[in-house]
């Protein structure tokens, strides 16, 4: 009832409402800025010539006929699709684990299973390099295959996506109805049975999704084959060489647009599925809670932690690498690699341009995005506005980052372009950054949001309190475990990131992750590798900072939480 | 209640953090500030600028560092509203490239009548003013590693044609020319050295002999030097800068000549500051600037100027081909396509 009188009181014209309509406008601004326009000028380029005149489909059909070209769509669905299924198999594998039995050591097993978020993707290239190479420790391992091509693509993909596969798994295989299991119990059902008719279907919809968001990451990642694919060329490679090779913007623009459907397709397919999923947990249903199974329990530690280790392998191998003299001749340990020899002006102002810039994307991005989303999910009114801007919000999970970067170019630099003094400075990297990877923080905030009662709103009405000081002393510091979850995957991401911002850093806004990848270009393997080292150690050590901050905030501020 | 303060002052903390850092960076703005795009190696930089400032401390040198083709895409996708003010050490074949699409101010160092008139845009000799000025060859070499050689029962190579041979057989790698400059660089030679039919022809035996190409000039350097591969086609600069790092490599001089770039400098026509970008021009083409090119590059554009180096053979100006940018540049977009056209249509198994 009171959530009702609250709609008619808002809805009348007022200074809130203005303000409120006019923050609506400014989210939808920094998305049409920050991704639509920018877009949009890469689509104009693919339809231009050299000389910049419209000539349609033509840069499409020459591409159609390159069979050089053609074959990276080939190659790119290839080691896509493998990555997937190798991914997903051992994420749902350790997922149920953690979730369905009553191994040991979950907690431990579930940090070790994070590790690889916090390191540039060049970090597990340069690893299997040591391991797999010819000079590597488990060269035989393969078989007399290279590990430079797809086998390598696969495996360092599988590295980095792996975390992100397990957490969504996690969280469908979480959720469950014990009521079916004592049911199927009572009556009978083999356990395979159960497994295929309930816990299947349960998590079919969280299965489908993780299926799509690891075949779009895996599908637009650059890092990766440019380390180590040699030439086996996937599209995310080939826009790197119509544009940096041969400077052929139009082609790489064309190239782009082509990254862009499959990417963009799984993300409607993912929303399709989105929209279908209903609630499938009813008030009444009451948490499954694994029971001990000695074998089943202690197979599942097996192969969880055989998972474990070959993530602290490849970790390891690259701290390591970054502290060998010179591999594989001189094998005495130094730290003189972290001197950055290699680096013009010192890695480590590299390094704190690096910080500064996820610095300010941690502080400005989560706020932004966090009341963008807020705004979306606690107002009344403006509905098409709301919708436009959660459909934009959703985007850019499908953009590959360097297309991203490119666009950014293509649209910030035109003259006349009245953003035009953004370019070359850092705030168009956080810019950048905050675009990039706006769409997982977008989701987060609106869970998060999802749980609190709508009434709170309503009753700051009633009290005839600005929304903004309801946000403000009620909204924001209630979900703060989830706005430090976003600010530390705002941190990270800003770390750790090569492909979109390559083209945009300036003098003094390089980046560390932008130098591991021209230590490796000029062959300071181990500097390289130093270098990536130091950036996986800092996101660790903020990672901590996060947990230990969550853990504090559960136990002292969110007691409301475990009632 | 806890929550609401401990809010605010998290949030504080972070801005003040982020405050502090722009003050401290923002300290150092007095001179004039150069903003200059190079491709000069990584490891050099540093000691490019420090020469510089000992003669004009009043001029600050902004670099944008990034390969060869990074930094010639960034300069044509800024070409509406130009970052640059000046463009000191990219490859000549680029600076052609930007050239034509009309970027670069054309300027003659107090000087320049000293260099080699190889190293000097050929306008200048039709008594126009110089679009861009040279500093250093950029010389194609073989990195062989002994000790994988001896172990894998390869031999040293002493020609481009030992490539071909059947015991080098996938253990040679070469930079792709659709990505890297040096790559280019050796296609563009091998068909200037022996004409396209036959510069064709050695590329498709050499081809059959390629473990892989890769995507950086330096790389297949680094990969010999580390023992991942035993042949590494890649240039004179980094094998030798490879070998005294204490790597197990010969750097090999192939017998029937050697394709060469030039590393130049050229103004970015439309910099807001003519004044300090000329000083850096007159000074980057000084003897004084040439010696210091020299040591790391054995062939530079100041007549009398190189000293040999370690590493390099000392008749290495007699061995270098005579490059024609020109012919390189206009005929660059056919050649790699044809070069996809052949050898990258085949992918891996």
């Amino acid at each position: 009832m009171m959530a009702k009188t609250f709609t008619m009181s808002a809805t009348k014209p007022s200074l809130e409402s203005l303000i409120r309509l006019l923050a609506l406008l400014a989210g939808v601004a920094l998305l049409v800025v920050g991704l639509l326009f920018p877009l949009v000028a890469m689509l104009v380029k693919s339809l231009q010539d050299r000389a910049g005149d419209f000539i349609g489909l033509a840069n499409f059909v020459q591409y159609f006929q390159t069979p050089a070209l053609v074959n990276s769509i080939v190659n790119s669905l290839r080691v896509a699709l493998m990555t997937t299924v190798v991914v997903v198999g051992l994420a749902f594998v350790c997922a149920y684990g953690i979730t369905r039995t009553c191994m040991p050591g979950k907690r431990l097993f579930r940090m070790l299973a994070i590790l690889p978020i916090l390191a540039p993707s060049l970090l597990p290239a340069i690893s299997l390099v040591y391991l797999f190479g010819n000079q590597g420790f488990l060269r035989d391992v393969l078989a007399g295959h290279s590990i430079y091509g797809p086998i390598g693509i696969v495996m360092g993909m599988s590295f980095w996506i792996f975390p992100h596969a397990l957490m969504l798994l996690t969280t469908a295989l979480t959720n469950s109805d014990a009521r079916l299991y004592e049911a199927a119990e009572a009556l009978g059902t083999p356990k395979w049975r159960t497994f295929l008719t309930i816990t299947l279907p349960g998590v079919r919809y969280g299965l489908i999704s993780c299926l799509f968001v690891v075949f779009t990451l895996a599908i637009t990642d650059f890092g990766v084959p440019k380390i180590i694919g040699g030439q086996f060329s996937v599209l995310a490679t080939d826009v790197y060489r119509q544009v940096v090779g041969q400077q052929n913007f139009q082609m790489g623009a064309v190239v782009s647009v082509i990254l862009l459907l499959p990417a963009v397709l799984s993300f409607i397919v993912d929303r399709w599925i989105q929209r279908r999923q209903v609630a499938q947990l009813s008030a009444r249903a009451v948490p499954w809670q694994p029971t001990p199974s000695p074998l089943r329990d202690w197979v599942f530690t097996l192969l969880c932690y055989a998972v474990a280790g070959a993530i602290v392998l490849v970790i390891g191998t690259a701290m390591y690498a970054s502290l060998v003299q010179f591999w594989p001749y001189n094998l005495s340990i130094t730290f003189v690699h972290y001197t950055f020899q290699g680096m013009a002006d010192g890695g480590w102002g590299a390094w704190f341009n690096s910080l500064k810039l996820a610095f300010s994307v941690a502080v400005v991005g989560t706020l932004v995005i966090f009341f963008n989303a807020w705004l979306i999910e606690k107002s009344e009114g403006y509905r098409p506005l709301r919708q436009g801007l959660h459909f934009m919000a959703m985007l850019p999970m499908a953009v590959p980052g360097m297309v991203l970067g490119l666009a950014y170019i293509f649209f910030f630099n035109q003259a006349g372009n009245p953003f035009n003094w953004l370019y070359g400075t850092l705030m168009i990297l956080v810019l950048n950054t905050l675009i990039h990877f706006y769409t997982v923080c977008h989701l987060t905030s609106v869970t998060a949001l999802k749980q609190l009662d709508p009434e709170f709103e309503a009753v700051g009405a009633s009290l005839k309190v600005p929304f903004w000081t309801t946000f403000c002393r009620v909204t924001l510091p209630v979900s703060l475990p989830a706005v430090l979850d976003i600010s530390v995957y705002l941190f990270v991401n800003a770390m750790t990131t090569v492909s979109a911002v390559v083209f945009l850093y300036n003098s003094d806004t390089r980046l560390a992750s932008v130098a591991v990848l021209h230590l490796d270009e000029a062959g300071y393997f181990a500097s390289a590798a130093a270098m990536a080292v130091l950036i996986f150690l800092t996101s660790l050590v903020v990672k901590l900072l996060h947990t230990a901050l969550t853990h504090v905030l559960l136990n002292n501020a969110q007691r409301w939480r475990m009632a | 209640m806890i929550t609401r303060r401990l809010f605010p002052s998290t949030l504080l903390a972070g801005s003040v953090a982020v405050a502090l850092a722009s003050t401290v960076l923002a300290a150092n703005a007095q001179a004039t500030e150069l903003t200059v795009y190079t491709a000069v190696e990584s490891d050099d930089l540093q000691k490019y600028a420090e020469r510089f400032n000992a003669a004009h401390p009043d001029i600050e040198i902004n670099w944008v560092r990034d390969s060869t083709g990074v930094i010639t895409a960034r300069l044509l996708a800024e070409k509406d509203n130009p970052q640059a003010d000046v463009i000191w050490g990219l490859a000549a074949t680029s600076l052609l490239v930007l050239e034509d699409e009309g970027m670069l101010e054309r300027y003659a160092p107090a000087g320049v009548e000293n260099l080699d008139p190889k190293f000097v845009d050929a306008a200048y000799r039709d008594g126009e003013d110089p679009a861009w000025v040279g500093m250093d060859a950029w010389v194609a070499a073989i990195c062989y590693n002994t000790i994988e050689g001896e172990r894998q029962g390869v031999p040293m190579p002493t020609s481009w044609e030992d490539l071909t041979k059947p015991e080098f057989e996938g253990h040679v790698i070469m930079p792709n020319p659709n990505s890297s400059g040096t790559g280019y660089l050796d296609v563009a030679s091998w068909l200037q050295l022996w004409g396209e039919e036959q510069g064709w022809d050695y590329m498709d035996r050499l081809h059959d002999n390629i473990a892989r190409y890769t995507h950086s000039g330096s790389a297949p350097c680094s990969l010999a030097a580390t023992g991942e591969t035993v042949v590494g086609v890649s240039f004179a600069f980094r094998g030798a800068r490879l070998k005294s790092q204490g790597a197990p490599i010969e750097v090999v001089f192939p017998e029937e000549g050697l394709g060469w770039d030039m590393e130049a400098s050229a103004m970015v026509a439309g910099t807001d500051k003519q004044e300090a970008a000329q000083t850096l021009l007159d000074w980057s083409i000084s003897r004084e600037a040439n010696e210091l090119y020299n040591e790391g590059y054995a062939v530079v554009a100041y007549p009398g100027v190189a000293q040999p180096i370690d590493n390099y053979p000392v008749d290495i100006t007699e061995r270098m081909i005579d490059a024609d940018f020109k012919w390189a540049a206009v005929n660059r977009e056919r050649v790699l396509a044809e070069w996809q056209r052949r050898y990258d249509g085949k992918t891996e198994q």
